[in-house]
């Protein structure tokens, strides 16, 4: 059953996707094109668009408008945070993150990649290959897309030439190969301003083989992660006070990693204790199984001790990890440096608590892809962090499970979100006892 | 030709799976990291949704948590009745914000003339009993496909003291991973229908049978016509001179402050017809309805900085 489902779903569930690229690639004129082009954009927002392009003086009906919501955006004329835009076509619905460009708003650029499945990296034919190119397709690859389209922009101001649509193609390949975690690159000649192979083929490319853009995302196969077992991190305990449900007691949370079904053995980790499931409850009705993505109530069979934080664990494929010492690799993203011995608080799935640096690993180079000792990482800085939890996590390496494996650093200054780590490995070494 | 029309059902409810199933996370997750959260609810057919979103997260408990209705006191009659008869039944606890009040107190002054309106109004009214109730999370049905601006925020958006939203310094949210952490009088906005469209709310509306104000569907109303929109008359709209009355058949697609809040020429007469004419639709819903947001192109950014929704 969990099988087929996923069978069925795998081509026509939603599709997220994030842009990437650096400034003035046309990253938010190619969201305009692909929801002006599907006819996505209602006629009050094009006039209002179209007014807008006059006063600010371009030449065109500069779709780029159409995303950058923001008042600062238009007098710039660039991205400084995600926009999400949502548009459907009779085979797919798409969830857009229109990400910003410039270097000093990468931390909103990981936000929108990393819920996406697919990243479309857009390069400007006329500059070719620049850092900020190199860094998105490292970001991507690091949260986790399943592909990256390299959308070769402007091809029309270097006259379509497909030598230098290749030279760009094999330049991009080459450095996706070499990334620890390397990720299919199917590359795409385009003209956002023109619409050339983003929704329609274009007759400017007959040399390109390959399918336009909006073809290529409709058709896109999302790779089911592989099943690793069931689990629930408890979000919180639903306990009626009094009336026709006085003695019902359910934890409320959302599974990942598998498929959990009544009468499937469960145990509470990190404490260890057992129970089974008696029911599952879906939306406020009872449901037979439930799989990944699914909102659910498990009440079990037996009262064990289960709080908010805890993991319900069932059919483990791939046991989770549980400890206190943790290495993540991170992207950075305030002003305020990490360094050996500095403390944050931590949140992963239900869980927070304290976190202490015990040492900044290494700096990874986003050009060079190089690791560089450091005794701090920086605003925007990618690198590795070990950590001392105030807390045991029951978490997953992020290429096992990401949903497991992702966590985000606070700093306790202010409560900003300091940083996205993802989970590399975990050991209880600095544990006394349960574990 | 059957074939595509299931592909696209079967798309379109598999999406709609998972808007349901992330939306009753958000609120899970907030309802219990923060310690006073209250949902806002404006009798609105995406605060209906929100609402009823809210009652499944927790069943078979009690929704843990009020709502609260910030009434303008420029009200459809048929949306006060709504709302009193539904929280009735959904056995939630309401508290009711209300602008009369914060013009009576002084808090705001009110604009006069035949286009008056209290939405602008609404920012204060709002912030002072988020204050007086010491709430710190208030849901909101808003949604990024609404306008621009609202594109921009972030599920779990923060206030400071002020209860103002600094667009340019969002905490940013990696995998829609909420940080509900805040200091004393600080508070935030969540908004758990970030990812949904008008069309995904009405297909929710037909699939669980959600109850909503009657002016969501088309009846006979007497209205004028002013800047391309058709307000009703009778109530706070106040005629401009050469301006004439006329009777049409009507329905709502938004419902706001009855000064501002424009309707529809329409004969869809129950959910299935709603759907039809929206999954047609070339004109978005606030710029067809809502005279507060076609000032200028940063209207809503304007309001949200100040506190709005």
């Amino acid at each position: 059953m969990g099988i087929d489902t996923e069978l069925v779903s795998s081509t026509s569930s939603t599709l997220r996707i994030a842009t990437a690229g650096s400034v003035d690639d046309g990253k938010s004129t190619l969201i305009g094109r692909l929801l002006h082009d599907t006819k996505t954009v209602f006629e009050d927002q094009l006039s209002a668009v179209v007014k807008a392009s006059r006063r600010y003086g371009d030449g065109e009906t500069n779709l780029a408008l159409l995303t950058d919501g923001l008042r600062a955006e238009r007098e710039q004329g660039i991205t400084i945070d995600v926009a999400h835009r949502y548009f459907a076509t009779p085979r797919r619905s798409f969830i857009v993150a229109d990400t910003p460009g410039h270097a000093q708003y990468t931390r909103n650029m990981v936000t929108g990649a990393s819920t996406s499945d697919v990243a479309i990296v857009l390069v400007d034919a006329r500059h070719g290959v620049l850092d900020q190119t190199r860094r998105h397709a490292l970001i991507a690859s690091m949260v986790g897309a399943q592909a990256i389209v390299l959308a070769v922009n402007k091809m029309d101001l270097v006259d379509w030439d497909e030598a230098r649509f290749l030279e760009i193609s094999a330049e991009v390949q080459s450095f996706v190969d070499a990334l620890p975690d390397p990720v299919p690159v199917t590359p795409i000649p385009i003209s956002a301003l023109l619409g050339d192979n983003v929704v329609d083929r274009s007759a400017n490319t007959p040399w390109f083989a390959g399918e336009p853009l909006l073809e290529f995302l409709e058709a896109f196969e999302l790779r089911p992660h592989g099943d690793v077992g069931a689990r629930v991190h408890v979000q919180r305990v639903i306990r009626p006070q009094g009336g026709a449900h006085a003695d019902f007691r359910g934890q409320a949370g959302v599974v990942t990693g598998g498929w959990l079904r009544t009468g499937d053995e469960v145990t509470v980790l990190p404490s260890g204790l057992t129970s089974t499931v008696r029911a599952l409850y879906r939306w406020g009705d009872e449901v037979a199984e439930a799989g990944p993505g699914h909102a659910v109530v498990v009440q079990l069979a037996t009262n064990v001790d289960v709080a908010r934080g805890d993991v319900l664990v069932a059919g483990a494929v791939i046991d989770p990890l549980v400890g206190d010492d943790v290495v993540v690799d991170v992207c950075w993203m305030v002003d305020r440096p990490v360094t050996a011995g500095s403390r944050w608080w931590f949140q992963h799935g239900t869980r927070q608590g304290h976190a202490t640096v015990l040492e900044v690993q290494h700096r990874l180079d986003p050009t060079t892809l190089e690791r560089h000792d450091t005794a701090e990482l920086v605003l925007n800085d990618l690198g590795r962090l070990r950590l001392q939890l105030g807390e045991q996590v029951v978490a997953d390496q992020y290429h096992v499970l990401p949903e497991g494996g992702r966590m985000i650093l606070i700093d306790p200054a202010d409560n900003s979100t300091a940083a996205a780590a993802m989970v590399q490995t975990v050991t209880a070494a600095h544990t006394n006892g349960r574990g | 030709m059957t074939m595509l029309h299931d592909t696209r059902h079967h798309q379109a409810s598999a999406h709609l799976d998972a808007l349901t199933d992330e939306a009753i996370t958000i609120i899970r997750e907030v309802a219990t990291a923060c310690e006073n959260p209250v949902l806002l609810f404006s009798g609105g057919k995406d605060s209906a949704v929100l609402l009823h979103l809210a009652v499944l997260a927790f069943a078979p408990a009690r929704l843990p948590f009020p709502v609260m209705h910030v009434d303008t006191g420029h009200n459809f009659d048929e949306v006060i009745e709504y709302r009193d008869r539904l929280v009735h039944e959904w056995n939630v606890r309401l508290v009711v914000a209300s602008v009369q009040e914060s013009i009576d107190k002084g808090r705001v002054v009110e604009d006069t003339g035949p286009r008056a309106s209290r939405n602008r109004l609404q920012s204060v009214t709002l912030l002072d009993a988020i204050a007086e109730h010491g709430f710190d999370a208030a849901f909101g049905g808003g949604r990024r496909d609404e306008d621009k601006a609202r594109a921009k925020e972030r599920i779990l958006s923060f206030r400071d003291r002020q209860g103002r939203w600094d667009p340019r310094q969002q905490r940013p949210e990696p995998w829609a991973m909420l940080n509900a952490r805040i200091r004393k009088g600080e508070h935030l906005r969540a908004f758990p229908l970030s990812n949904w469209t008008e069309l995904d709310i009405w297909r929710y509306i037909a699939r669980h049978d959600v109850p909503l104000p009657s002016i969501y569907f088309s009846h006979r109303r007497e209205v004028v016509e002013r800047d391309g929109m058709l307000l009703a008359v009778g109530g706070p709209v106040e005629l401009e001179p050469g301006e004439m009355p006329f009777e049409a058949t009507v329905r709502y697609r938004t419902v706001g402050d009855a000064s501002c809040t424009g309707a529809v020429e329409s004969h869809a007469a129950d959910v299935r017809d709603v759907l039809a004419e929206v999954a047609a639709a070339r004109i978005t819903e606030r710029g067809a309805t809502r005279a507060d947001d076609t000032f200028s192109e940063s209207a809503m950014e304007d309001r949200k900085r100040e506190g709005y929704f």
